[in-house]
């Protein structure tokens, strides 16, 4: 699903530039749910950019679903990113202003699905993530495990092909995380590859692959006996 | 453009901060108040002063004769001469395009002493040899009896038309005035007809007029075929001001005036006068859309500020939309309309207020009864067209530098920013 060849990427600043990723070599098959680990600093941010087009690289080679990802101006990074990829974030990232089926319904509307399809599918995918009941709701009336919940159904409302998750659980408690988790797992589940930036441990190893970061290199890949979150639920 | 989901959003984010929104919207909807209300005020002015031409053919000139110059043909300078009867016919032969041309006589005159009589009573009047033709360069109504026709031209009858200033000084309220004589000069004139000048600008002087036919008047007053000026009116299309050289120069040459001989026809160009005013119109109007588009600019340039402050705060939420995979144009596309809508609403405000405004100024002119030189000022339905039109541009001009720059953060640094 995902190739990645030598990936360097170095940023300016100032005279001196700064080189983050220093020839990343790695792929991901379909239905993987991969653990990027590292501290801060190791690049592992940098990295899910460039994987989530949200960056590009200097050099190396990047090929997404057999498409080559290179030279992409806006307008197409756009396109291939509501395509290709759904994101979570940290900091949920929910369009405070629309309610919870609104935002995600927000990628359907990016691909010109008629509104009536739209609605129905925002609240399939709510009803999934479990919160169907709070679908009118806007995201202040949310608690944050809810509103992550309502940010991973708006990341697979577009069907991608990939999930990219940066630091989900962050800025979550332990047992909200733990739910958040699950629902990740139960998607893993159905196929869906799904990649976790962490440096929590515990949510590393409720993953099935654990790529291990620092200094902008890989020093570590290895698959792991998933642990499932729902026994912590 | 008629997109639900787009019009659902530009409410939502307006109606967000609803004071920002009206402080903003006063800008603009003052600027569109002012251009409206100059251009109205313009107008006012332009029918006050067009009222004042009344109907007058403006296609017209006057010519009268002078004394020569230059010698010419044996003919020493200083000579003075006199139009006559045939060059009337020697213009029409020679010179196309006239609709008009009435040679016309003319006694009294600006402090001319008493010249008509009848019973006890005198008076001072201006008294004009014309042909039948003279009534649509110079239109009056007729208020009884009839004007000079050809009959009375070729029969050299002496009747006479009056003006409602003579009528008021020669004859007793009520009286019967059709029928009756005056004398002017000496000599006895039916009245056949009475008029009324639509020129305001003629004022009473227009009223105080005496018309008898050209023919009669020659003879009655010893003119022989002299003509002492003539008005001169071009057919629709044809200007007089490119005619009047031409007739000029067939005149000399019947009068054997040295055709470079500058002085010796006088000439007023009416048309060009008229034209002048024209062009004094369209430079006001130009002033007042000038003016008008600079005070909305400021309001443009407010509701661009505000759309720069708008991105500002919504970095985060187009970081966002791009990385859920919003195409840039699409994102420039929605402050653009954000922008126009926000101008064209204040301006229809404006537009409003403006209209409102010049009903109660011209309720207020109703009432206190005519203004010298202002008459209903008004906007044209194409004033408010071109108005809209000012607004829609000018909107897309305020949202272009915010949409540029909300398409220029990249989606990452946008969702860097807390």
């Amino acid at each position: 699903m995902i190739q990645i060849k030598d990936l360097h990427k170095s940023y300016k600043m100032g005279k001196n530039s700064l080189h983050v990723l220093k020839g990343i070599n790695f792929n991901v098959e379909e239905g993987e749910l991969v653990a990027i680990m590292g501290s801060s600093g190791s690049g592992k941010s940098t990295l899910l950019n460039i994987l989530g087009m949200l960056d590009s690289s200097d050099t190396g080679e990047y090929i997404l679903d057999n498409v080559p990802i290179k030279n992409l101006n806006e307008t197409k990074a756009a396109r291939y990113r509501n395509k290709f990829l759904g994101f979570v974030f940290q900091s949920f990232n929910l369009i405070n202003y629309k309610s919870a089926a609104e935002n995600v319904a927000l990628p359907l509307y990016y691909q010109k699905v008629p509104r009536k399809e739209r609605q129905e599918k925002a609240l399939k995918y709510l009803e999934q993530v479990g919160l169907k009941e709070w679908a009118s709701h806007l995201p202040s009336e949310l608690s944050g495990g809810q509103k992550q919940r309502v940010a991973i159904a708006r990341a697979l409302a577009a069907e991608p092909k990939v999930l990219l998750a940066d630091e989900p659980t962050g800025a979550l408690d332990s047992k909200t995380s733990y739910e958040v988790m699950d629902l990740i797992q139960k998607i893993n589940d159905q196929g869906n590859t799904i990649l976790i930036v962490t440096h929590e441990p515990d949510i590393a190893d409720m993953c099935k692959r654990i790529v291990h970061l620092k200094d902008g290199v890989i020093i570590e890949d290895k698959k792991i006996e998933q642990v499932r979150a729902e026994q912590y639920v | 453009m008629f997109n639900r989901d787009r019009w659902k959003e530009i409410m939502e984010v307006l109606s967000g901060n609803v004071f920002r929104t009206l402080a903003t919207s006063f800008g603009v909807g003052w600027g569109v108040f002012i251009l409206i209300i100059l251009l109205a005020a313009g107008k006012g002015l332009e029918n006050g002063i067009r009222a004042d031409f009344g109907d007058i053919a403006t296609n017209t000139m006057f010519m009268w004769s002078r004394s020569t110059t230059m010698p010419y043909k044996g003919l020493p300078k200083g000579r003075q001469f006199q139009f006559k009867i045939e060059d009337v016919q020697a213009i029409r032969d020679n010179v196309p395009n006239l609709r008009f041309i009435s040679p016309r006589n003319q006694l009294g005159g600006f402090g001319g002493g008493n010249n008509v009589v009848r019973g006890l009573k005198i008076g001072a009047f201006n008294i004009y040899g014309d042909y039948p033709e003279i009534i649509r360069q110079e239109p009056m109504t007729i208020t009884s009896g009839r004007f000079i026709n050809q009959n009375d031209i070729e029969d050299k009858r002496k009747i006479a038309v009056i003006g409602d200033g003579v009528q008021n000084e020669l004859y007793d309220k009520g009286e019967q005035v059709l029928g009756t004589y005056i004398k002017i000069q000496g000599v006895n004139f039916m009245v056949v007809g009475t008029y009324q000048k639509k020129s305001e600008g003629g004022g009473e002087e227009g009223q105080k007029e005496i018309f008898v036919p050209f023919t009669a008047f020659s003879q009655a007053f010893n003119m022989g075929n002299n003509v002492g000026w003539m008005a001169i009116t071009a057919q629709d299309g044809s200007s007089i001001s490119d005619l009047k050289e031409k007739i000029v120069s067939v005149v000399k040459e019947k009068r054997r005036v040295h055709p470079d001989d500058k002085r010796a026809v006088g000439y007023f160009d009416l048309y060009e006068q008229f034209n002048r005013v024209e062009s004094l119109f369209g430079a006001l109007r130009w002033v007042a859309y000038f003016v008008g588009v600079l005070v909305l600019l400021s309001g443009i340039i407010g509701v661009s500020n505000i759309m720069l402050i708008v991105i500002k705060e919504r970095t985060k939420e187009i970081g966002i939309r791009r990385a859920l995979g919003e195409a840039p144009w699409s994102i420039k596309k929605q402050i653009l309309m954000e922008s126009i809508f926000l101008t064209i609403i204040s301006g229809m405000i404006g537009i409003v207020f403006g209209a409102s405004f010049i009903y109660g100024v011209n309720a207020l002119l109703d009432s206190v009864g005519p203004v010298d030189m202002f008459i209903n000022p008004s906007v044209s339905l194409g004033v408010v067209i071109s108005a809209l039109i000012i607004l829609v541009f000018s909107g897309l001009l305020a949202g272009f530098i915010p949409a540029q720059s909300a398409i220029k953060i990249r989606p990452i640094e946008a969702l860097r920013t807390e």
